[in-house]
């Protein structure tokens, strides 16, 4: 099963470099890992995606939380959160084609920043589900070059009942 | 007033209360070997820095004191590497004091430079790359906190020469303050009262007890809980000594090439309670089918020990002197007697012994230095059969008597151990008991012993073999014994038996070597010189090497087959 792991750190010179290790050292793969800085002064937030059974993740999580760097880890998979991703697409675009593509960037509430002759590049935010359909989407028309920041996860703060 | 960087560095090992240093300088630790010219720390020249960081591993051992190294950059800090895994491995309070070339020279391929912090990382339980004279006060006592507190481990701090040179206010913090660093110390009440109805219920209970026992300094207790509940106590290779061997409830050492009767033991237990212990996979054998009737308690300082390698049915987190001692409160002991007297039946069914032969056996070797010691030694080991053997046919009474590589399994470690112990307990007699193979990996010690005048003594269990490795080739491989004669060629035995077929014939000779250092050395070739040569060895106030000839194609016996069941041992006399 994947797991969202969102992990506080203190932003120090290396802590990128032990968190990865420990993955790779203990076999475990990383699907993504989106890093940043957070509300507080010398510390960033890690999420990352990363799929195993029970046995691992609890393995992942203890052996998280026994680096020193590392403040607080919290698993969001099963609590209530939202996730975002953040994604750059450069489209092959002639000007034939080219109001088709703005329809569907429209429809995904998408937003086009670069244009040229034969290109348009997009940004799109949103969950997962939405990043990859309107990557299908635009494939048809060639896609030359793509960027994702992966993952980022925050908790929902809302628990009552409506 | 400002103070420079190396002159806090001396400060802060004398605040911390290290008295002795061991390593080697180098450029780029010059200014730190400038401080300690004057300084009341009493430094030991290694002739190299692996054998440094395994004699701080050896004196952290004896006591539970922090061990400290240095050595310089670049090559100095890569042969710490093999030293400081090892004490990763054991969990041993380490502190390694690396140079690194100037701030602005980082990541330049200056002279001597390697990306040590980047090298160590995954061998250190942290490590700091230090950037302004600023920092150290704060960064060295962290180090020295984190490698003691916890689960210890080594800590390595990497000091850049314009760092060491460069001026601060800075003082030497009287706080510490890690957030995000908090061990849990005291088990969980609930658990506890749960592993004590456990207790009350079991039948058939064990103690597995590890080298957390040893490093949380617990073996009063953990003799409380098992002499009061009358449960048999078996432990691990790094928890020799938790628990004195000559008390009936002993098992002596489990897994491998633990007792037979600890094994059948393990396999027949009703309530296993691990302690200070991590399932290693020398221990359990076929990990699905370790103590397959039991239910499984763990008590252990770190919570990624637990549930790691096999399911755990109550778990205790916390440092195990205060979870034992908790527990013996509320202690109701179950009826074991059945179980005791099974015991009984297998210890007398499937004793440790050997054949005598009367040829020159090296467990004969290893019970008469327990006689001529009177179980009062230190014992440090190399890895292989050696160790085994030292584990298996000495008795471990006292914690911290036994030191040997176990995590690791680092050929080389006993010799520089046995002087850092030394040096750690001027009054004790250190034995190191060698192969003529790894003792070789770090012979050149030879020098610092002599020079240093620590009289310890090697026992060399000379066979002529890596004979581990032979001994595996023996049973698993046909009988190929490839690349493990130390004679110098697979074909040894053929060539280089003499004609009674007893001795290769090209050994080393290690008692000239041992002169030639300075130190005695002393040939044993023969099973009743052998006592007269040990007492004669203590008799002198000096680094002896004592190079007993053994037969060389002795094994290891019992021994579980690498991924077999404990039950499948094989017992070696038949």
């Amino acid at each position: 099963m994947r797991h969202v792991i969102s992990v506080l750190v203190e932003n120090r010179p290396g802590v990128l470099s032990r968190i990865s290790g420990l993955f790779s050292a203990r076999g475990y793969n990383i699907e993504s890992l989106s890093v940043g800085e957070t509300e507080e002064d010398g510390t960033a937030r890690m999420t990352i995606v990363v799929e195993g059974d029970d046995w691992i993740l609890e393995q992942i999580n203890k052996q998280l939380n026994k680096l020193i760097d590392v403040i607080k880890v919290t698993d969001m998979t099963g609590d209530s959160f939202i996730d975002r991703e953040l994604l750059l697409i450069k489209v092959n675009s002639s000007p034939t084609v080219r109001s088709e593509i703005v329809e569907i960037v429209n429809i995904f509430r998408a937003k086009i920043v670069d244009i040229s002759p034969k290109t348009l590049t997009v940004e799109v935010t949103g969950s997962e589900p939405k990043v990859k359909a309107i990557i299908g989407m635009l494939k048809p028309f060639g896609i030359k070059e793509m960027v994702r920041t992966g993952k980022i996860a925050i908790g929902r703060e809302f628990v009552g009942k409506v | 007033m400002s103070k420079k960087g190396a002159e806090i560095i001396i400060d802060i090992l004398r605040c911390e209360g290290v008295k002795d240093l061991f390593g080697i300088p180098g450029g780029a630790v010059i200014d730190i070997f400038d401080m300690l010219y004057d300084a009341d720390i009493n430094f030991y020249l290694m002739r190299h820095e692996q054998a440094a960081a395994h004699a701080a591993d050896g004196y952290a051992r004896a006591t539970g004191k922090v061990g400290v190294c240095i050595a310089t950059s670049g090559p100095g800090a890569t042969n710490l590497v093999t030293g400081i895994a090892t004490a990763y491995m054991d969990s041993i309070p380490l502190v390694a004091l690396t140079g690194q070339v100037a701030t602005k020279l980082i990541g330049n391929d200056a002279f001597q430079e390697a990306d040590t912090t980047g090298i160590t990382r995954p061998i250190t339980k942290h490590n700091y790359l230090v950037r302004t004279a600023d920092e150290l006060p704060r960064i060295l006592k962290e180090a020295f906190y984190l490698a003691r507190t916890g689960r210890p481990g080594p800590v390595l701090v990497d000091l850049p020469k314009d760092v060491q040179q460069g001026e601060t206010n800075e003082k030497y913090p009287d706080k510490i303050e890690l957030r995000s660093y908090k061990p849990t110390l005291w088990g969980h009440p609930g658990q506890i009262k749960k592993l004590a109805n456990a207790i009350k219920h079991s039948k058939r209970p064990v103690i597995y007890a590890g080298g957390g026992v040893i490093s949380s300094g617990a073996s009063e207790e953990l003799r409380e809980l098992a002499i009061k509940a009358k449960i048999p106590v078996t432990t691990t290779l790094m928890g020799l000594g938790v628990f004195p061997e000559t008390h009936p409830l002993s098992l002596k050492m489990l897994g491998m090439h633990g007792t037979q009767y600890a094994n059948y033991a393990i396999m027949e237990a009703d309530l296993l309670i691990a302690i200070g212990a991590r399932f290693d996979d020398r221990v359990t054998g076929k990990v699905e089918e370790f103590a397959p009737k039991a239910k499984i308690a763990h008590i252990d300082i770190d919570p990624s020990s637990i549930r790691k390698n096999v399911n755990v049915d109550i778990p205790v987190v916390g440092d195990v002197k205060n979870v034992l001692s908790e527990l013996n409160k509320i202690l109701q002991p179950g009826d074991t007697s059945e179980w005791l007297k099974q015991i009984e039946q297998w210890k007398r069914d499937y004793p440790l012994t050997y054949r005598e032969d009367g040829n020159l056996k090296p467990q004969y070797i290893i019970e008469q230095i327990y006689e001529v010691t009177k179980g009062k030694a230190i014992i440090t080991t190399e890895v292989g059969q050696n160790q085994m053997w030292a584990a298996q046919f000495y008795k471990f009474t006292k914690p911290r008597t036994f030191l040997s590589s176990g995590g690791l399994g680092t050929m080389g470690y006993g010799f520089p151990a046995a002087l850092g112990a030394q040096v750690a307990c001027p009054d004790h007699i250190v034995f190191d008991v060698a192969g003529d193979g790894s003792f070789q990996m770090n012979i050149q010690e030879l020098a610092t012993a002599v020079n240093n005048n620590l009289p310890v003594k090697i026992a060399i269990l000379n066979n002529g073999y890596l004979g581990m490795v032979r001994q595996w080739q023996e049973m698993f491989y046909n009988k190929r014994y490839s690349g493990v004669c130390l004679a110098g060629d697979y074909e040894c035995v053929e060539k280089h038996t003499d004609s009674s077929g007893k001795q290769p014939l090209m050994l080393l000779n290690f008692v000239k070597i041992a002169e030639a250092y300075g130190a005695v050395g002393i040939r044993v070739t023969e099973k009743k010189q052998v006592r007269e040569a040990l007492e004669e060895a203590l008799a002198i106030p000096k680094p002896v090497v004592l190079d007993f000839h053994i037969e060389p194609e002795e094994n290891v016996f019992p021994m579980v087959p690498a991924g077999a069941s404990l039950n499948q041992m094989i017992g070696g006399l038949a």
